[in-house]
């Protein structure tokens, strides 16, 4: 007896109406680009409102649950087991089997629940219901059955095969990318910025990154951490485009002409400014950053209202409200922490001062930035035009 | 121009090594173990490269035991000597200034239960001598230090340690890790008092995966990889054939009018040296001549951070190391560099410069302009 196919549960995409088939094609789409660099060869169906995934011949198990368990817009991911005799008899045998190998501490409450998809098939549900229960209370003593809370709520499809599953496996939960528009994120390096990636992504957008690098100040290392965690993420969001922009002119600039206490909301204007303008270049209709409210300097609300101010995109903040260590328990879950507190410096931090303001005043940054007008919108735009893309997939 | 000034953390395989080493995965890439012929081509290509080896250091062909680089001669060196030797006493002397491969092997001895004296060193990088006599005693079984520090260049007194750690105890082991020295110095095992010495291949214009312990044939030392019984059974598994006779070929090379080879580094560290007394806020802690190592000039530089400093001559095609390439990727600072009382706020601000057989003095001088005009510009923009 071996798990040969998985049944697909998506609650919350089934409640969209006439959409309804544009986001099981997405979810299809999605699930195959998922498996596609696991073993084995798989084919996936549609069925009235279900998704399944079969495997034909060998595959890998522990890796294919992986890959479904990546997949944004499943709720629940069912391994089931499959056979084609149908024979009344063949059935009741499968079930004890069943029963005895997935359950191997029989100390349980069950209750059975079966559907008959052929309803050519000479049992009724009932029927079936009562007589499988039958068996294994007599195969399995220690059995009961609960019809209200059972431990084990054990499917039966009688269909052109019999299907039969019981263990339901939780799946990323939200919709499948590629549902809901494409929007920008602003990925440094750091824990955050790739957590609030993964979370606009499992609302079904699909998203691209920028990355601003200041080289010599940071490394071709610290780059590639970014392209790292840009892969990290494409594996829940789908391909992801990196845009990397040469900021250290703009940085200099800056540091020349500005107040250092204001250095890096200052920065961090521009970076919206360029974020937003590749954004509305490559059809993005949102930003996407990891900022929370008082993790530093920055990200107060004074200093949020001020970096906010240049944007006219909607600017979405999933970590808005989350403490560092919520984030830091999401980056574990989705695996790009590892990677994320590699000691390589980012740019937001080469140049910060010791005392950086806390309550920026818009007016006051807003005069500080007339100090950079000669050549700044010049290098902004040299600064789009020179921007390198790199496909991380 | 591509400058390539970190030949402390690897250099460029001669094209001799790579021509002898193709052959051997071509060709020649019978199992020296085996019994037909392509076996014994194969063994008697090791047999050539571990004469070759042993020449360059006067010693016998059966005292070299090769490995897969300077870090497992290191462990092998430490480890090997500790066990075959526990009887006999639990202590270890080293200097407080060795490479990461001895230091932790010794802090994994520590926890087996073996005690761990450090020496200090001087502003140049030297062991204290008078340190090293009183910290000798009966149980004293093995005393590790370097013949050059891969940082900074300083060279140690060798021989004068050699004698007193057999004058003091005969019965204790003395290596030497000569992974930064080995090609630059005349190393003469049996004249100097070392027992064991480490060397690695990929520091000499040789291949990486492979090194060499020289072994005292009087020394007891136990291995530390079991399995097949290769190499008289001290270091089991199947030969790196490939790995050795570039080996060889490498260490001749070196040794192959050694003089002229040297000399040619000897003049890129000077005139570097010299050169350095142009550029503002520059502060060697390497030494001119015979006083330092050939091939390595460290340099801090104040008000400039080593890693923006590291990537702007990257830029301009200039590789060099910040402090020791093998434990840059530790944000943890140097031991060396503070070892020998460099100021905390240069801490961070030293680069390594080494130099390998191809390096020319256009070179240095490229570098030396380059420096001159980049460290103004970086000096203008600090944190804080």
């Amino acid at each position: 007896m071996e798990f040969k196919s998985f049944l697909i549960k998506y609650a919350e995409i089934g409640t969209k109406g006439k959409n309804r088939y544009l986001f099981e094609d997405a979810l299809i789409k999605q699930i195959k680009r998922a498996l596609k660099e696991v073993d084995g060869h798989f084919v996936i169906t549609k069925e009235s409102g279900r998704i399944y995934v079969d495997a034909e011949g060998e595959y890998d198990y522990d890796e294919t649950l992986d890959a479904l368990k990546r997949v944004f817009g499943i709720v629940w991911i069912c391994p089931m087991v499959q056979f084609e005799d149908r024979d009344y008899e063949n059935i009741k045998k499968q079930i004890v089997a069943y029963m005895d190998e997935v359950y191997p501490d029989k100390h349980l409450t069950f209750k059975v629940n079966a559907r008959r998809g052929d309803k050519s098939y000479p049992h009724m549900s009932e029927e079936i219901n009562r007589d499988m229960g039958e068996v294994i209370l007599n195969a399995f003593p220690e059995t009961k059955v609960d019809v209200h809370h059972p431990d084990v709520m054990l499917h039966i499809e009688v269909r052109k095969k019999v299907n039969v599953y019981s263990l339901m496996i939780p799946g990323a939960g939200g919709m499948p990318v590629g549902t809901n528009g494409k929007a920008m994120l602003l990925l440094s390096g750091g824990i955050d910025s790739p957590v609030a990636g993964w979370m606009i992504a499992k609302r079904g957008v699909k998203i691209d990154a920028v990355y601003f690098h200041a080289p010599p100040y940071t490394s071709e290392r610290a780059k590639q951490k970014v392209v790292d965690l840009a892969k990290l993420v494409a594996r829940y969001s789908g391909p992801i485009a990196l845009h990397v922009v040469n900021f250290t002119d703009i940085q200099l600039y800056i540091y020349e002409k500005c107040p250092h206490e204001e250095l890096t909301i200052i920065m961090r204007r521009y970076m919206m400014r360029i974020a937003e303008q590749i954004a509305m270049e490559t059809g993005c209709i949102g930003l996407i950053t990891g900022e929370s409210i008082g993790q530093v300097a920055s990200q107060t609300m004074q200093s949020l209202l001020c970096t906010n101010e240049v944007c006219t995109l909607p600017v979405y903040r999933p970590l808005i409200g989350f403490d560092k260590q919520e984030i830091v328990d999401i980056s574990e879950k989705i695996d790009t922490y590892e990677t994320s507190v590699l000691p390589y410096e980012d740019c937001c931090t080469i140049f910060v001062a010791k005392h950086p303001v806390t309550k920026p005043s818009l007016e006051r940054i807003k005069r500080s930035e007339r100090n950079l007008q000669e050549k700044i919108d010049e290098m902004v735009a040299e600064a789009i035009q020179t921007k390198e893309t790199i496909w991380c997939d | 121009m591509e400058v390539y000034f970190d030949n402390s953390a690897t250099t460029r395989v001669l094209d001799k090594v790579v021509a002898a080493m193709d052959q051997m995965m071509t060709e020649n890439y019978g199992n020296p173990s085996a019994r037909h012929i392509m076996g014994v081509r194969a063994e008697n290509a090791v047999k050539q490269a571990a004469s070759q080896v042993a020449k360059t250091l006067k010693v016998k062909e059966k005292e070299i035991l090769f490995t897969s680089g300077g870090s497992e001669s290191n462990n092998m060196a430490l480890i090997g000597t500790a066990l075959a030797n526990k009887r006999a006493g639990k202590h270890i002397i080293a200097s407080n200034i060795e490479h990461p491969s001895i230091y932790n092997t010794l802090g994994f001895l520590e926890e087996m239960g073996f005690e761990v004296t450090y020496l200090k060193v001087d502003a140049k990088g030297h062991v204290d001598l008078d340190q090293l006599r009183q910290a000798m005693r009966p149980d004293t079984i093995l005393v590790s230090v370097m013949y050059v520090n891969n940082e900074v260049g300083a060279v140690e007194p060798v021989e004068e340690i050699g004698k007193i750690v057999h004058g003091v105890n005969p019965a204790a082991v003395f290596h030497v890790d000569a992974i930064q020295a080995y090609g630059k110095f005349q190393i003469r095992p049996k004249k100097q008092g070392i027992d064991l010495l480490s060397v690695s291949g990929h520091k000499l214009h040789g291949p990486k995966g492979i090194g060499f312990l020289y072994i005292d044939e009087h020394v007891k030392i136990r291995p530390i990889i079991y399995g097949g019984g290769q190499q008289r059974g001290m270091r089991s598994g199947t030969e790196n054939v490939p790995g050795i006779v570039g080996m060889g070929v490498a260490a001749e090379e070196a040794y192959t009018g050694f003089e002229e080879k040297v000399g040619h580094l000897y003049a890129l560290k000077d005139h570097m040296l010299e050169r350095l007394s142009e550029v503002e806020g520059a502060y060697p802690n390497s030494y001119p001549g015979k006083e330092s190592a050939p091939q390595v000039v460290s340099v801090s530089f104040s008000g400039v951070r080593s890693e923006v400093l590291l990537h702007a001559l990257e830029d301009k095609g200039i590789y060099v190391s910040s402090g020791s390439a093998c434990s840059s990727n530790h944000p943890d600072v140097s031991g060396t560099l503070k070892g020998i009382g460099v100021k905390q706020e240069l801490l961070d601000s030293t680069l390594r410069f080494s130099f390998g057989r191809f390096n020319t003095i256009e070179e240095v001088d490229y570098c030396i302009e380059t420096l001159k005009e980049l460290l103004p510009v970086l000096r203008r923009y600090q944190r804080g």
